[in-house]
């Protein structure tokens, strides 16, 4: 979710939306936003299924480093969602085990 | 190949007081950084530093992150971001992956600031979505204001647990509870209290041991533990949350003094295995130089001047400055004396005196 | 001191009244007064550099800091530097007590609000009413606001339930 719109030490902009299909569905995002933080404010956290045990997994460390909330965007695979910024027009799909680098769709 | 005088590897608090003193010596300094944007963890304290003037108390991290940057950048550091160094080659140069570009850079003189990475502790269910480090949540709701969750159970009461907890009601969520292992609050007083205040349990001699739900956290599971911190049957009770973190200490990243071939030695105190260092931040490999949390774990505002020795010492063995350097190294190195004194910071200083002291090359 | 402040995270009244920073009968009697709840041994002087009438003394870092109580007019300019939030401003002077702490929360209390007092557990302690919120650019976002208490529970209230949103 949102932080409320006032936040009582830091001044937070305004975002522009635009326009991303995660998983087939469109959905408006915050600009500016790392992945990871348009998709909570969506209500979306299951970033990745795991390879064997097909367990879900999410945000972990927010800085890059452990590569746990890695999902598929724009048909690359193990895109970092907690660093990499949301733009107009990503597809952003589950990543499910390793990822296969597939077609645009 | 690029080639740079001093090259600072990491623009966190270190990274930046290392790359302003360097400049102002008038070295040509080049400062790396993984991220997008110079800083490192700076940005997500929004709280007040506690110390003194000069390292900047009372004001709030991200206002000194901000005026960090802007020194560095009046200075004429040339500052590399998206820009990781991926490994240090025998021949003294450092291979860097900038914007998906594998570049060579080789300088004279190196400043490891790489900083430290959080830890995490594992129990059932801790892979599950809502499971988090407590800097994931900071960095989230401080940095780009998006709340990770709303009811959070907070492992950890140490600073980090204590200030994150505090933040994460600043922007809304509900904290429902810290838990600690030990028998009593790690970090200050001060902290706690304010947490404390607004009617959050602290429960200590606790801790947490399942978390529960079918695709994320839906309950946490804690208990009482005994004086071996192992659970007591009979203590469990469940927590309604959607959100766990860990705030379970940090760990020094050493991997790039280690592929140097610096020395290491373990402090648990300071985050375990870290290069050795002398009072000028220089590791046993003479053309490197350590500081803030990779030379042990402690404040932004240690960091801060930690990076500041090693600037200074690197621009001056490149022949920069005069003898008025050497007294600056001394005032800095009263400030950290001072900074590492008192109930929290003297152990910090009894093992930094004891690397210094192991130093040798 | 007890171990409360270890050991449950706050510190107790008793150890509060114990304190040496704790102001005698007779400056109470004259007027609002600074009480300085900084238990620990921090290298921390903020506050020291805040007060211009020099009431607050300091040496070196690490020492905790000390109040002079007859130099400390109770203006508060100590509370919003104190980055541990651990000064506050009491009045036993009149007929209706009054408690100063700092707050960084939103919403803001309003003036004349009714709220509930808590202590520094942030257990209810009594109804108390919002009589001044100051919210100056040199606070760097920290506000202070100020309730009328009972007197004699001057000393347990140190917080209030915080507004909720909407409300």
């Amino acid at each position: 979710m949102e932080t409320k719109n006032r936040h009582p030490i830091v001044d937070f902009e305004e975002k522009v939306k635009v326009e991303v299909t995660v998983n087939g569905e469109k959905l408006m995002a915050n600009q500016g936003k790392p992945i990871a933080a348009a998709l909570f404010e969506a209500g979306i956290d299951v970033f990745r299924i795991t390879e064997k045990m097909k367990s879900p997994r999410s945000l972990f460390c927010g800085i890059g480093q452990c590569n746990d909330c890695v999902m598929q965007v724009n048909g690359v695979p193990n895109v970092r969602t907690c660093v990499i910024v949301i733009e107009e027009g990503m597809i952003i799909n589950t990543q499910e085990g390793l990822g296969k680098i597939g077609e645009i769709e | 190949m690029r080639k740079a005088e001093i090259l600072i590897i990491g623009a966190g608090p270190a990274g930046l007081g290392a790359a302003i003193e360097a400049a102002k010596l008038g070295a040509k300094v080049v400062l790396l950084d993984e991220n997008e944007k110079a800083g490192g963890q700076l940005f997500k304290q929004i709280h007040k530093f506690f110390g003194s003037k000069q390292h900047y108390a009372g004001v709030r991290g991200f206002q000194i992150g901000e005026d960090l940057l802007k020194e560095a950048s009046d200075l004429g550091v040339e500052v590399l971001l998206d820009a990781r160094a991926v490994g240090m080659m025998d021949d003294g140069t450092v291979a860097v992956l900038h914007k998906e570009e594998l570049i060579q850079i080789a300088a004279k003189k190196i400043v490891l600031a790489t900083g430290a990475r959080e830890n995490a502790i594992s129990f059932p269910g801790w892979t599950l979505p809502g499971v988090m480090t407590a800097g994931a949540a900071q960095t989230f709701s401080n940095v780009h204001g998006t709340l990770v969750g709303k009811n959070i159970l907070m492992v950890g009461t140490g600073n980090v647990g204590l200030i994150v907890s505090y933040q994460l009601m600043q922007a809304g969520a509900n904290v429902k509870g810290l838990v600690e292992v030990i028998p009593r609050v790690s970090g200050y007083g001060v902290h706690a209290g304010k947490i404390k205040r607004a009617g959050v349990p602290i429960w200590t001699s606790h801790t947490v041991i399942e978390a529960r739900g079918k695709d994320r956290v839906e309950e946490a599971v804690i208990a009482q533990v005994d004086e071996k911190f192992q659970p007591i049957a009979g203590t469990e009770r469940v927590i309604k949350v959607d959100t766990i973190l860990l705030a379970v200490g940090l760990t020094p990243k050493v991997e790039l003094a280690k592929m140097a071939g610096c020395a290491l030695t373990v402090e648990p105190t300071l985050g375990g295995h870290l290069p050795y260092h002398n009072d000028e931040m220089r590791s046993t490999n003479a053309n490197i130089y350590v500081c803030g949390d990779i030379a042990g774990v402690e404040e932004a505002n240690t960091a801060l001047d930690e990076g500041r020795l090693a600037g200074l010492s690197a621009a001056r063995e490149l022949g920069y400055g005069d003898d008025s350097v050497e007294e600056k190294k001394m005032e800095l190195n009263a400030g950290l004396c001072a900074l590492r004194m008192g109930t929290f910071g003297e152990k910090r200083l009894e093992c930094k005196e004891r690397i210094m002291k192991e130093w040798s090359w | 001191m007890s171990n409360s402040l270890i050991e449950k995270g706050y510190i107790e009244v008793e150890d509060v009244r114990n304190d040496s920073n704790y102001p005698s009968e007779e400056r109470f009697k004259t007027g609002a007064v600074a009480i300085i709840e900084c238990l620990q041994e921090i290298p921390c002087n903020p506050c020291k550099d805040a007060c211009p009438y020099g009431a607050i003394v300091l040496e070196g870092l690490t020492i905790r800091p000390q109040l002079i109580e007859d130099k400390c007019i109770g203006c508060g300019l100590c509370i919003a530097k104190c980055p541990g939030q651990a000064i506050f401003v009491v009045d036993k002077s009149k007929e209706e007590g009054s408690v100063t702490f700092p707050y960084e929360y939103l919403p803001l209390p309003e003036k004349g609000m009714s709220v509930t007092a808590v202590n520094r557990a942030g257990e209810p302690v009594c109804e108390a009413r919002v009589t001044k919120v100051v919210d100056s650019k040199k606070m760097n976002k920290t506000r202070l606001v100020t309730i009328a208490v009972p007197v004699e529970l001057v000393d347990e209230v140190r917080f209030m339930k915080r507004v909720e949103a909407g409300e």
